[in-house]
C-alpha cells in the first residue's frame, strides 16, 4: 500500500486503504498476548501529542501505540505553554517543526485545524477529534472491534444513539460503517439530530421504533455537554429516561443477542446504566484495547513527508482561521 | 520480462535438498526430544512445514513449526514505495529452552536473519537457534552463517535467486535471474 503522510478524516480514504489499516491490526493486536509487546518499527521516530482538548483515553491509546512501535512520545503541554498566551496554532506548529518531530497527534474544538497543521508541516499529522468534524481512529477501532464479532459487515445494522448533531464520532463512525456495508440509523431527541441527514439513514425519536428497525449492534454517544452553547435536553434524567440505554433496555439488547458500543468515557446513569456497562455484549474494553492496534496500524502505514495527504473536504465545515490559537 | 533465467535446482533436486536438511538438522541435534521450526515468511513458511516433514518421517523426535514475520525489524522498512502487508509471527509454544532452527529458502546478506533474530527473541530465550537455509548464495554483509544448506553457491550482485513453492507460488522452482534489481 502507497503511504500517506497524513491522516485527517474517513472521507478521503479509499476502501483498499481502510481494509489495510483494519488488516494489520490484528497482528499487531497479537502482539499484546507476548511478555514483549514491543516491535521496533518507528525506533528513532518521535510522536507529539498535542491536544488543544481534553483527553482522557484517545491521548493514551496514542502514547501506548507508539511506545508499543518503539518511538520516541512526547505531549506538548497547552496549558503550561505560550498557546495560553496567544500563540497561534502556526506559530506552534513552526516550534514543532524545529524540533523535528515526525508524527503529530491533533486534537482541537475547532474542525480543520488539523487540516490547517498538516499543509504547514513535514510532519505526519492525525486528526485525533477536530470539533464537531472527524475522529478517524475512533471509527477505525470501532469497525476493527465489529468485524472482530461479524466477519462481514456487510448488512449488519448499528443503531447510532444520542447527540448526533454534536459528535465526530458519529460523523466519522457512521461514515466507515456505510463504507463498509453496513446499515445505519439514528435515534436522537430532535435537538440532537443533524439538520441534513443522508436518506438511507433512518431517523428514529424513540427506542420502540428503533428496535422495530431490527438493529444487530447499539452504539451509544455520550452526552457531550461541554460542546453544546445551550441546553439541548431539559435535564440528564429526562434525557436517560427517553434516549438512555436504561435497565430495561438493556433487557431486549440481551433478549436479542445485541452488542453494544460506546467510545468513552461513560455517564453512567444519563446514556447508560451500570447494568449496561455490565452487559455481556458491552463491547468498551474491546474498543479501549482494539484502539491501540490499530493507531499502531494508522502509526506504521503512514509516513513523514510522504506526497498524500488525507486532507478531506471540508466544505461542510466551519472556516478555518489561521488566527486559532 | 527482461533479463534472463536458468535453473539452479530442479525439482528433484530441491526434494533432495529439503530432505538433507532434514538429516542434517536431526544429526546435529542429537539427543533432543524436540525442535523447533521457525520459518521467516513468505518462503521460509512452506520451507519449514517441509522439513518437519521430512523430520517427522525420519521419527524420534517432536517437531514444531511457527512462523516469523520480520516486516517491522527489517532496517530498509523506511526506504520502501510501499508499506508492506503485515503477516504477523506465530510461534504458538514456549521456545524458552528449545533448539530452535530458522528457517528460510535463501541467505544472502544475512539482514534478514539479523531481523529474525531480533523477533524470535521476543518471545523467548531459546536454548540454542541454528540457521537452515536452501540456497546459501554468499555475499554476506553481517557476520552470519547458515548451519545448514542444500546448496551453496557465488552470484554476481545483479542476480537474484527466485525459490517458488508450490503452497505460494503454483509450482516448485529454483532459479537465477540476471537482470537489473528492483529493490
Amino acid at each position: 500500500m502507497t503511504p500517506r503522510k497524513d491522516l485527517l478524516d474517513i472521507a478521503s480514504l479509499t476502501d483498499a486503504e481502510i481494509a489495510f489499516v483494519l488488516d494489520n491490526a490484528v497482528p499487531f493486536k497479537e502482539l499484546f498476548k507476548r511478555s514483549v509487546k514491543k516491535v521496533p518499527t518507528l525506533k528513532g521516530q518521535t510522536m507529539l501529542t498535542l491536544f488543544y482538548e481534553p483527553s482522557t483515553r484517545t491521548r493514551s491509546s496514542f502514547e501506548v501505540a507508539a511506545s508499543r512501535l518503539s518511538a520516541d512520545v512526547t505531549h506538548f503541554d497547552i496549558e503550561s505553554s505560550s498557546v495560553v498566551k496567544g500563540e497561534s496554532v502556526l506559530d506552534t506548529v513552526e516550534t514543532l517543526e524545529a524540533m523535528r518531530v515526525d508524527y503529530i497527534v491533533v486534537r482541537h474544538k475547532q474542525a480543520g485545524i488539523p487540516n490547517l497543521i498538516a499543509k504547514n508541516t513535514r510532519a505526519s499529522v492525525i486528526n485525533a477529534g477536530d470539533g464537531w468534524h472527524a475522529h478517524p481512529t475512533q471509527a477505525l477501532l470501532d469497525a476493527f472491534t465489529l468485524r472482530e464479532i461479524h466477519k462481514d459487515l456487510r448488512g449488519c445494522r448499528a443503531l447510532i444513539v444520542g447527540d448526533i448533531q454534536h459528535s465526530r464520532v458519529a460523523r466519522s463512525t457512521s461514515l466507515i460503517f456505510r463504507r463498509l456495508g453496513m446499515q445505519v440509523a439514528y435515534l436522537a431527541p430532535g435537538s440532537m439530530m443533524p439538520r441534513e441527514v443522508p436518506e438511507e439513514i433512518p431517523q428514529f425519536g424513540n427506542w420502540r421504533d428503533a428496535f422495530e428497525w431490527k438493529p444487530d449492534v447499539i452504539y451509544l454517544l455520550r452526552v457531550q455537554g461541554e460542546r453544546m452553547d445551550e441546553p439541548f435536553i431539559p435535564s440528564s434524567a429526562e434525557y436517560h429516561r427517553n434516549y438512555g440505554l436504561t435497565d430495561e433496555r438493556v433487557k431486549v439488547l440481551r433478549e436479542r443477542g445485541l452488542h453494544l458500543m460506546h467510545p468513552g468515557p461513560v455517564n453512567r446513569g444519563v446514556e447508560i446504566t451500570d447494568a449496561g456497562m455490565n452487559y455481556e455484549k458491552c463491547l468498551i474494553n474491546q474498543q479501549v484495547e482494539n484502539g491501540i492496534a490499530v493507531r499502531m496500524s494508522v502509526l506504521y502505514w503512514l509516513r513523514p513527508g510522504a506526497v498524500g495527504s488525507g486532507a478531506g473536504n471540508l466544505a461542510s465545515n466551519p472556516a478555518v482561521s489561521h488566527s486559532a490559537t | 520480462m527482461s533479463g534472463t533465467e536458468r535453473t539452479l535446482l530442479t525439482q528433484a533436486q530441491m526434494a533432495a535438498g529439503v530432505q538433507a536438511l532434514a538429516e542434517s538438522i536431526l544429526a546435529a541435534n542429537p539427543g533432543a526430544a524436540c525442535i523447533a521450526l521457525v520459518g521467516v515468511f513468505t518462503r521460509g513458511v512452506p520451507l519449514a512445514k517441509r522439513i518437519a516433514a521430512e523430520m517427522e518421517k525420519l521419527g524420534g523426535i517432536q517437531v514444531l513449526v511457527g512462523t516469523i514475520d520480520i516486516t517491522q525489524y527489517r532496517d530498509d522498512l523506511n526506504t520502501f514505495q510501499m508499506v508492506p502487508k503485515l503477516e504477523g509471527s506465530d510461534i504458538a509454544f514456549d521456545i524458552d529452552d528449545l533448539n530452535v532452527v530458522l528457517c528460510d529458502e535463501v541467505i544472502y546478506t544475512g539482514r534478514s536473519v539479523r531481523a529474525a533474530l531480533d523477533e524470535l527473541l521476543n518471545f523467548g530465550r531459546p536454548k540454542r537457534v541454528q540457521l537452515a537455509v536452501l540456497v546459501d548464495r554468499c555475499g554476506r554483509e553481517y557476520p552470519v552463517q547458515p548451519d545448514f544448506s542444500a546448496l551453496k553457491v557465488a552470484l554476481a550482485p545483479g542476480e537474484r535467486v527466485a525459490v517458488r513453492f508450490t503452497e505460494v507460488d503454483g509450482q516448485d522452482a529454483c532459479t537465477v535471474e540476471t537482470q537489473a534489481s528492483t529493490r
